[in-house]
């Protein structure tokens, strides 16, 4: 009885919420230039479901490229400044001052290097969200119990071999955890990229709805956004579960 | 082919952020080849820079160790180690932890892909001699601690070590789980003949095990005494109860009490 209710209780939340919103909306007859019920919301859905369709294609690919490289990048430079105290104090500051800089401000930057279009939006994607998988891999590096490493290096084991025996495969529950953060994050960067400047994709259909005081239309496009966010971390977070259930098991924890 | 191990007057400095610390001064140790040799001390005394020194993970300042004839001058790749914690690696299997080594070391390293099959069934064979047969399937998170212990003790021998380096291997063990590790220990070393250093606060443990015990002073550590365990052998549990054990459990415990004073 529990446990049905425990699965079920993520729908009934969703549907609770939907109906909670539908029901403010019409007990005080809220305008629907300034908030739409979720029914008008899906009303537009169905309504324009062709250019929604199209633009939430565009906004999911260019997310998944964006997201591809910032996993490549990384991972590459996680290990990087994982394998390196030097290298880690020298680019550590460095990599904050970045993180620290809002990616909205680089997109116009980004527009007259590139242009309006995907490439822009695939970039804002990327440099919002490869920052936690290169913390979250040099962290999964730097952990390494230093008697097994000992262990290893009486046994004559170069750093090579360490790292390729232990330190790359403990460090996956922290690369795993990451890509949950980094895939949403990276949702962002794309529909901040398309709000500023695009021909394509949500954020693109957003600013052009609300411009024309499309409300509904607005909000369609925004349900939509968050149910890529959620389909995209539900794959990711199972991803994790399947490739480190040892990491769940044993006292190591991930990403903590 | 056991080693033996001459440790000369031995000086090591840690350098720490609060400054060095001068963790053994004058250290003076000679372990024949196939000896079973005990440190012991009080806490904090040196006793686990004593084996990152003979392992050659640490050089040190002054002095010099000598391992079978050969000075030692970077990490020595032939030790076997075990710590208090088992250090499995969670992801593998108990056998494929047992078998890591023989990733490492020449000449296992490079025929490991084409005699895989071989050193899996050794690998197997020896986890039955420490009591875990049929265990080299599970993952070391399904095993307890005493077996967690067992399965490192394996991976420290699989690859037929000249020199084996027990770094408090059974001090976080309960008292039963212990005494059976001790007899493990004991059978594969009396099988084996491999070279031991014991680093324990469990005189008797020391007194069990070994041949020859050091004991060692408080930091600067160097060595204050060393006794020749004279008990028959192979010893049992139930010798830990004879009067000449307990003397000699006596006399190191007296002998540490009065370095502690100091």
């Amino acid at each position: 009885m529990n446990s049905t209710l425990e699965k079920l209780s993520p729908t009934l939340f969703t549907i609770g919420i939907f109906l909670f919103w539908e029901a403010a909306c019409r007990a005080f007859k809220i305008d629907r230039f300034i908030l739409p019920a979720p029914s008008e919301a899906f009303m537009a859905m169905v309504q324009y479901w062709r250019p929604l369709a199209y633009h939430s294609f565009v906004t999911l690919w260019t997310t998944l490229a964006g997201f591809g490289i910032a996993v490549a990048f990384g991972i590459a430079l996680g290990l990087v400044v994982g394998w390196s105290r030097t290298i880690y104090r020298g680019l550590y500051p460095v990599m904050i001052g970045f993180n620290c800089i809002p990616k909205v401000a680089v997109v116009p930057i980004l527009i007259m290097w590139f242009g309006i279009g995907e490439v822009p939006a695939i970039l804002t994607a990327f440099l919002i969200s490869f920052f936690p998988i290169v913390v979250n891999v040099a962290t999964g590096l730097a952990t390494m119990e230093p008697e097994l490493e000992d262990v290893l290096r009486a046994l004559g084991a170069r750093k090579l071999d360490i790292m390729l025996k232990v330190g790359i495969p403990r460090t996956q529950p922290y690369l795993f955890g990451s890509l949950k953060v980094a895939i949403t994050l990276a949702f962002v960067g794309t529909v901040v990229s398309e709000t500023v400047g695009a021909n394509a994709g949500l954020g693109y259909q957003i600013a052009l709805a609300g411009s024309n005081f499309q409300m509904p239309l607005v909000f369609a496009a925004l349900l939509l956004l968050a149910f890529e966010g959620i389909a995209m971390y539900a794959v990711f977070a199972w991803i994790e579960g399947h490739f480190t259930r040892w990491a769940f098991r044993s006292s190591m924890s991930a990403a903590a | 082919m056991s080693a033996s191990v001459e440790i000369g007057d031995v000086t090591l400095t840690y350098r720490g952020v609060s400054g060095g610390v001068l963790a053994l001064k004058g250290t003076t140790l000679n372990v024949r080849r196939g000896e079973f040799a005990a440190v012991v001390g009080p806490s904090g005394c040196g006793k686990s820079s004593l084996m990152k020194l003979v392992t050659g993970l640490l050089p040190p300042d002054n002095g010099s160790i000598v391992i079978s004839g050969a000075k030692v001058t970077g990490p020595v790749k032939i030790a076997g180690m075990a710590f208090q914690n088992p250090n499995l690696l969670p992801w593998r299997k108990v056998v494929d932890n047992v078998l890591l080594p023989l990733e490492i070391v020449q000449p296992y390293r490079s025929n490991f892909r084409r005699e895989k099959k071989q050193y899996r069934e050794q690998a197997e064979a020896l986890l039955k001699t420490v009591g875990l047969g049929g265990f080299g399937d599970r993952y070391p998170w399904e095993l307890s601690g005493g077996m967690q212990q067992r399965v490192s003790l394996c991976r420290a021998l699989i690859h037929q070590p000249s020199l084996l380096m027990l770094d408090e291997p059974f001090a976080a063990l309960d008292a039963f789980t212990r005494e059976e590790l001790w007899c493990v220990l004991r059978d594969l070393w009396q099988k084996i003949r491999f070279t031991v250093i014991l680093v324990t606060h469990d005189l008797r443990e020391a007194t069990f095990l070994a041949d020859t015990i050091h004991v060692m002073s408080a930091r600067p550590g160097h060595i204050v005494m060393s006794k020749t365990v004279e008990l028959p052998r192979p010893r049992e549990l139930e010798d830990c109860f004879k009067p000449q054990f307990i003397d000699i459990v006596h006399e190191l415990r007296a002998k540490i009490g009065e370095v502690r004073q100091q």
